[in-house]
């Protein structure tokens, strides 16, 4: 197979996400919950606020609550200052967060209300919407919402003619050999149902399965990495 | 007995048919799956789920405090820290009051203590009907965590009986995180409040009621010495 003799740029196997992955939660005070999410360069902090009111009103909706996302990147997170404020990309990766985290939340029962996530990426080093799910699912889970379970996250792709996992930046964007590359990131249950995909680039069918799998069995690991430090949050 | 353990959403707690799932658990088959994150407790077979943090979610009965935000013809809006409009209405209130002068009875930033009465879907209806329950005239009002409510009143009442036994003050919690003090003194109001900072510091120790006992004798002590 061409995944033996195919080096990437940064030493690691086909199969392998970047290091250090790490996580916590409950790094901000004020908020209801909050987590911290680490893949490699790349680092998200998640902060929930809710459920409140909904303001402005006409947004309500008395049959269920809504979930509000804000992605947002921090204008030091790259090398090149980013135009703070909200942009094309940012107000897509908020809807795509919101989709990919709705199918587990249970909040029915808080009619005409609201809960905010608020995401930001302090340092960005691609898999930054990966990164904020994560962030995002830990921090809802802090702040006590009802929910059918936790959502990893994480981006499998293609170099050439290799399906790697978890592209970095110069592997998203740089990376121009051969067939160039392809990012294809996901969002998983525990249980390994799908909540989330987006493909950028091209992609054959077999390879598009084997990704999924791949990725899927990341997941478990990323999920394992949750847990613990859910689990640990609270001692001291 | 009693056994606890921190679940995640979705973590199977027990396994079993003989296991009745609580508040904030679900049956799925065999299992019984934890729907939030807290502290598991199984108790009698019945197996429910202790928030350890988020907001405060308001129940029925629950003694709340809340603050006058507006007032209407028929009754008074108070915040208790809840998305829900929560309203204290006239008929609730176990005295004459002329229809021209709410004010006069809770004005705009007044405090008091109340009971929920009802939660429907339009809000939260309180009551000021029942002892220990009206406007709050004087004192001091602490804010805490609401999901540390349960450690400074203790088990049965023990951890707060001991702060008000030491510090000679009347306290009355609310379940929506606010405490008001009430003392005869403002040193010893100041106290109290030293006192149930601390408890809510050090509210993941266990054997925490021995702890408070052991600060409260340095702190009488060093009272004593600041004194003479």
């Amino acid at each position: 197979m061409a995944a033996k003799t195919f080096k990437r740029k940064d030493g690691r196997k086909p199969e392998e996400f970047r290091k250090p992955i790490s996580a916590k939660v409950g790094i901000i005070p004020n908020a209801d919950g909050s987590a911290m999410w680490q893949s490699g360069k790349t680092i998200a902090i998640a902060a929930v606020y809710g459920p409140k009111e909904l303001h402005p009103r006409n947004q309500r909706d008395p049959a269920a609550g809504i979930l509000r996302c804000n992605y947002n990147m921090l204008s030091f997170s790259v090398t090149d200052r980013i135009r703070p404020g909200p942009s094309r990309r940012s107000t897509e990766i908020s809807k795509i967060m919101e989709w990919a985290l709705e199918p587990v939340l249970l909040i029915d029962k808080f009619q005409s209300m609201v809960i905010d996530v608020h995401v930001n990426i302090i340092q960005a080093d691609a898999g930054t919407r990966c990164a904020a799910i994560n962030a995002a699912a830990m921090a809802l889970a802090h702040a006590g919402i009802p929910m059918k379970s936790l959502v990893s996250s994480i981006a499998a792709g293609k170099l050439d003619k290799t399906v790697v996992l978890d592209l970095d930046k110069y592997e998203d964007s740089e990376f121009e050999e051969g067939e160039g590359s392809t990012d294809i990131p996901m969002t998983f249950t525990p249980d390994g149902k799908l909540t989330h995909i987006q493909i950028d680039g091209k992609i054959s069918k077999e390879q598009l399965k084997q990704a999924i799998e791949l990725a899927k069995n990341a997941a478990k690991e990323i999920y394992e990495v949750q847990k613990k430090a859910l689990k640990e949050a609270n001692k001291k | 007995m009693t056994d606890r353990k921190i679940v995640i959403p979705g973590e199977v707690i027990v396994k079993g048919n003989d296991f009745l799932p609580g508040e904030g658990t679900e049956r799925n088959g065999e299992e019984i799956v934890a729907l939030r994150y807290g502290l598991a407790e199984e108790s009698n077979k019945l197996v429910k789920i202790i928030p350890l943090s988020g907001p405060y979610l308001p129940r029925r009965g629950n003694v709340v405090i809340g603050k006058v935000e507006n007032i209407t013809f028929n009754g008074w809006v108070l915040d208790i820290g809840t998305a829900e409009t929560t309203f204290l209405s006239l008929t609730e209130v176990p005295r004459y009051v002329n229809k021209d002068g709410l004010d006069e009875v809770m004005d705009f930033g007044d405090m008091a203590v109340a009971k929920i009465w009802t939660i429907n879907k339009r809000g939260i209806d309180l009551t000021i009907k029942g002892r220990g329950l009206g406007k709050i005239d004087e004192g001091i009002i602490v804010k805490i965590n609401p999901n540390k409510v349960p450690r400074i009143i203790g088990k049965e009442g023990s951890m707060i009986k001991m702060i008000k036994d030491e510090t000679n003050c009347n306290i009355t919690v609310g379940q929506n995180g606010l405490i008001w003090i009430k003392g005869d003194k403002v040193e010893d109001e100041l106290f109290a409040k030293r006192a149930i900072n601390f408890v809510s510091d050090k509210s993941f120790i266990s054997g925490l009621t021995e702890e408070v006992q052991k600060w409260f004798e340095k702190e009488s002590k060093g009272e004593k010495n600041n004194g003479s």
